[in-house]
């Protein structure tokens, strides 16, 4: 944010905070060592609040848990920041010094009574005012969020919503308060920093700033094209017209972690030429031309990734590889050498000094650096440089180092698959704390904790449709049609319903979320999809699968 | 409203006391413990972790306060100004060997560790002089710390069946001294998890699950963080089980490398511990700020997905 995408603070600093806002993250399961760092937050005094539709295992161990209806957020963030204005607790000193368009905003977030923001998100009132008070009133907020927020068709919004609260308040850029986004996988960050972006160079440089482009001219020999790529929900729209025919797919399993997975399958399987390059036979990699079987990067290669809170930590090699696999490195290499670029079999270490050269925030990163710091928070500009513990402390500096940063105003903008008479039900994704993604990695291992995919629902929904336990029911949304069991969880409310999408090869979720994506990040919706659950014919009740509720 | 606020920390007093005959100064708040180790004067601790709140329950590190009545613990207890403290006398030393003899008599501590070897040695302990152990009785395998009457001469001790209830760790409580790491592990110290707590009294006080339960019925959610700190092998992998059973874990033959787990963005550093290019146990080094030695059941046990790869056939 404010030009630079990643978290703002330090874990260290969700311990020395007063309060903690865990806004669409479930940190409990799907980061739970970042919840140690609220618990240990929680117990030298700080409050926690957590905003979910579920009252999740996190909610669980909230002070106020605001249990907001499914893809209302920014009416929540507005109500809440409308209320900050009306009660008079603006931060009028650092909004006047470091931020711009505040006129702006507070005329967007007006309409945002706390009657309105109950009606919209269904929070009641007074958890929205207690809420905006508390975090207006803390000498020291945390606001942390996960895909909660961005895997909505309006995630950048959805952001945007949040970082004006931060303004309004100037819970950004000092020690203990601060905006941070908890990275789903160990190296998103890392992606995003070395500028795995349709529009920016590795430290999160312009492709379309000249001179930043001069310089990598410069470095690698080649002119470069000045025009931003495309993402992944663009080149899915691509390969529909006809434009994008050929893909190389490096580490990732779209097949079925895509959304609206029927479209996917189909897109892939229409491409001229498909290359996957993977530690395993993924569904995706069937549907390959070309496979390129790899090494798993995380201990069968050298180099480095970057987490949540902006460290870049080096992962090291402790296993040999299978017979057979070649590290993505050397596999790049050799390919590069075969389309025509000679660049040698660099070492990692190599390719990040190279990186070092061209992006300043890295520059004072050295592999031993890395190694005597335990790692190093960018930005890290020179190798005199300790790294940075957080971000944008410049917004306090009087008067403020460079520009100031900006209220985005926003509109709510419901889920774009709605709720109607045929799909009266919201379901929502998310992880389970013994599993990943769509269990390629974790399903390899004998968890004790694992059942089978099942379709959580609330006692009461499940009492209306007339379902037992176990009991198998279709599952259909305006995308798709799936088969699975039902489990009874009172995290939910009526109305609501919850799947994972670990288990693919025996539930594929993904057949019914939406592919509607937000088209600033290109994130899709996996977290709001209209639903209709019917019993099946035969119905006949299974026996019932173990309950178990990690906490 | 505040400037930004870089300094966590507001000025600290400075402590003088005495050490060994040498003078010490120290920030307050300092334990005797800290105090001892930045002089390099070597206190035993079995329920001591840098990473725990003390729980002041295995009295090893006990030393002498003039002009206290009572032995002090030195993990828990602040350094003061002129204190003179004793890390070595008779009175520490005695019991030092009675804390060491007794947890011996009763239980298995062959794989505590060097350091558990060597204050054996320094301090002449000898659990035999309780007598001979007793066989392990059959009411004690139905319940876990369940001793029954002794005849005589034998010692009682804690011997039992290891428990082996799920594939990813198992518990051997004729190993456990009772330190509550793994209570405060699995508690309010790291894992707010509350699966584990002391059960019974006296010599039947033992750690359980709630009502005793199997692992995979308790609330256990299988982080690992209690055997992390377990200093005894009472709580061990069960891929070390497998192996010491099988009579091939060898440590001489582990490598330790430092990575990240490849699973959410929190960046847990892991040490993979590998024997025959396989993992065989996963941990995290306890003094690093992300983790503090804590992972959850992905890091710990996820890994398995790299050892499972067939040799990769020949690209089509």
């Amino acid at each position: 944010m404010f030009g630079a995408g990643g978290g703002t603070s330090s874990y260290e600093e969700i311990e020395n905070t007063d309060l903690i806002i865990l806004w669409g993250s479930n940190a409990r399961e799907s980061h739970p060592i970042f919840f140690h760092h609220v618990l240990k937050g929680i117990r030298s005094g700080a409050r926690l609040m957590v905003v979910d539709p579920r009252r999740s295992t996190s909610a669980q161990f909230a002070h106020l848990w605001l249990g907001l209806d499914v893809g209302t957020d920014i009416a929540l963030a507005n109500a809440v920041g409308r209320e900050i204005i009306a009660a008079g607790l603006v931060n009028h000193e650092f909004v006047q010094k470091a931020t711009e368009h505040f006129d702006a905003y507070r005329e967007s977030v007006e309409p945002f009574t706390l009657a309105v923001g109950e009606e919209l998100t269904g929070v009641p009132q007074d958890a929205i005012q207690q809420l905006a008070h508390e975090y207006a009133r803390a000498p020291r907020a945390q606001l942390c969020w996960t895909l909660g927020i961005t895997e909505h068709h309006n995630a950048v919004d959805n952001v945007f919503a949040l970082i004006n609260l931060a303004l309004l308040t100037g819970h950004v850029g000092r020690y203990g308060s601060g905006l941070n986004p908890v990275r789903g996988q160990n190296n998103v960050q890392g992606g995003g920093d070395m500028g795995a972006l349709p529009n920016k160079f590795p430290g999160f440089q312009n492709v379309a700033d000249a001179a930043v482009r001069a310089r990598f001219e410069a470095r690698w020999g080649r002119a470069l094209p000045p025009k931003p790529g495309w993402h992944l929900s663009q080149m899915f729209e691509a390969m529909e017209r006809g434009d994008l025919t050929a893909l190389y797919v490096i580490g990732e399993n779209p097949a079925q972690s895509e959304a609206d997975a029927h479209r996917t399958e189909k897109l892939l399987t229409g491409l001229g030429h498909l290359v996957v390059q993977d530690m395993f036979m993924t569904r995706t990699a069937e549907l390959a031309d070309v496979v390129l079987p790899s090494t798993a990067s995380w201990c069968e290669a050298e180099g480095t990734v970057t987490s949540s809170e902006r460290r870049v930590q080096r992962v090291r090699q402790a296993l040999e590889p299978p017979l057979g696999t070649k590290g993505d490195l050397e596999i790049l290499s050799l390919l590069a050498a075969r389309l025509g670029f000679p660049w040698g079999m660099p070492t990692a270490e190599e390719v990040w000094d190279e990186c070092r050269s061209l992006s300043p925030m890295h520059s004072g990163m050295s592999y031993g650096r890395l190694e005597a710091l335990k790692g190093i928070q960018w930005p890290c500009p020179d190798e005199s440089h300790p790294g940075s513990q957080f971000l944008h402390g410049r917004l306090w500096d009087d008067p403020v180092g460079g520009p100031k940063a900006g209220f985005h105003p926003v509109q709510h903008e419901p889920p774009v698959d709605q709720l109607s008479d045929d799909y009266p039900i919201r379901l929502t994704t998310g992880r389970r704390l013994d599993s990943f993604n769509t269990g390629v990695q974790s399903g390899r291992f004998s968890s004790p904790l694992r059942r089978p995919e099942t379709l959580n629902l609330c006692p009461e929904d499940m009492a209306a449709l007339g379902v037992g336990e176990g009991e198998a029911v279709a599952i259909r949304s305006r995308r798709g049609r799936i088969e699975a069991p039902v489990h009874s969880d009172t995290t939910l409310r009526p109305g609501l319903a919850f799947m994972t999408f670990h288990f693919p090869d025996q539930v594929n979720t993904n057949l019914l979320t939406v592919d509607a994506w937000d088209p600033q990040s290109g994130t899709s919706e996996f977290k709001a999809t209209a639903i209709a659950v019917e019993r099946l014919a035969s119905a006949e009740s299974s026996e019932p699968h173990a309950i178990k509720v990690g906490v | 409203m505040a400037p930004p606020l870089q300094v966590k920390q507001l000025p600290e007093r400075i402590v003088h006391a005495t050490i060994d005959g040498q003078r010490v100064a120290v920030p307050e708040g300092t334990t005797i413990l800290a105090a001892c180790r930045s002089q390099a004067a070597e206190v035993p601790t079995l329920c001591f972790l840098e990473t725990l709140a003390p729980v002041n329950v295995c009295r090893a590190c006990v030393v002498e306060v003039e002009g206290s009545r009572a032995l002090v613990p030195a993990c828990s207890r602040p350094l003061e100004t002129d204190m003179v403290v004793s890390t070595r006398s008779k009175r520490v030393d005695k019991s030092r060997r009675m804390v060491l003899e007794f947890l011996a008599s009763s239980v298995d501590m062959s794989l505590a560790g060097p350091d558990v070897e060597r204050w054996m040695e320094e301090y002449g302990v000898d659990p035999d002089r309780y007598g001979p152990k007793a066989a392990a009785g059959a009411d004690l395998d139905a319940r876990a710390g369940r001793h029954g009457p002794t005849v005589g001469a034998e010692r009682a001790t804690a011997a039992q069946p290891v428990k082996v209830d799920n594939d990813l760790y198992v518990r051997d409580y004729s190993r456990c001294i009772l330190c509550y790491k793994c209570v405060e592990a699995c508690g309010d110290q790291a894992q707010h998890t509350f699966a584990l707590a002391v059960a019974g009294r006296g010599f039947d006080a033992h750690i359980a699950t709630e009502f005793e339960v199997p692992l995979p019925e308790s609330a256990c959610v299988y982080c690992g963080n209690c055997v992390g700190v377990c200093p005894t092998g009472a709580l061990m992998f069960k891929s070390e089980y497998d192996l010491r059973q099988a009579n091939q874990w060898d440590e001489s033959r582990q490598t330790v490398t430092d990575t990240i787990c490849p699973y959410c963005g929190v960046g847990c550093t892991l040490e993979l511990h590998v024997q025959d290019n396989a993992i065989v146990k996963v941990t995290s080094p306890m003094d690093h700020e992300v983790t503090s030695g804590h992972l959850c059941i992905k890091g710990r046990f996820g890994f398995e997905f790299v050892q499972q790869r067939p040799p990769a056939a020949e690209p089509r």
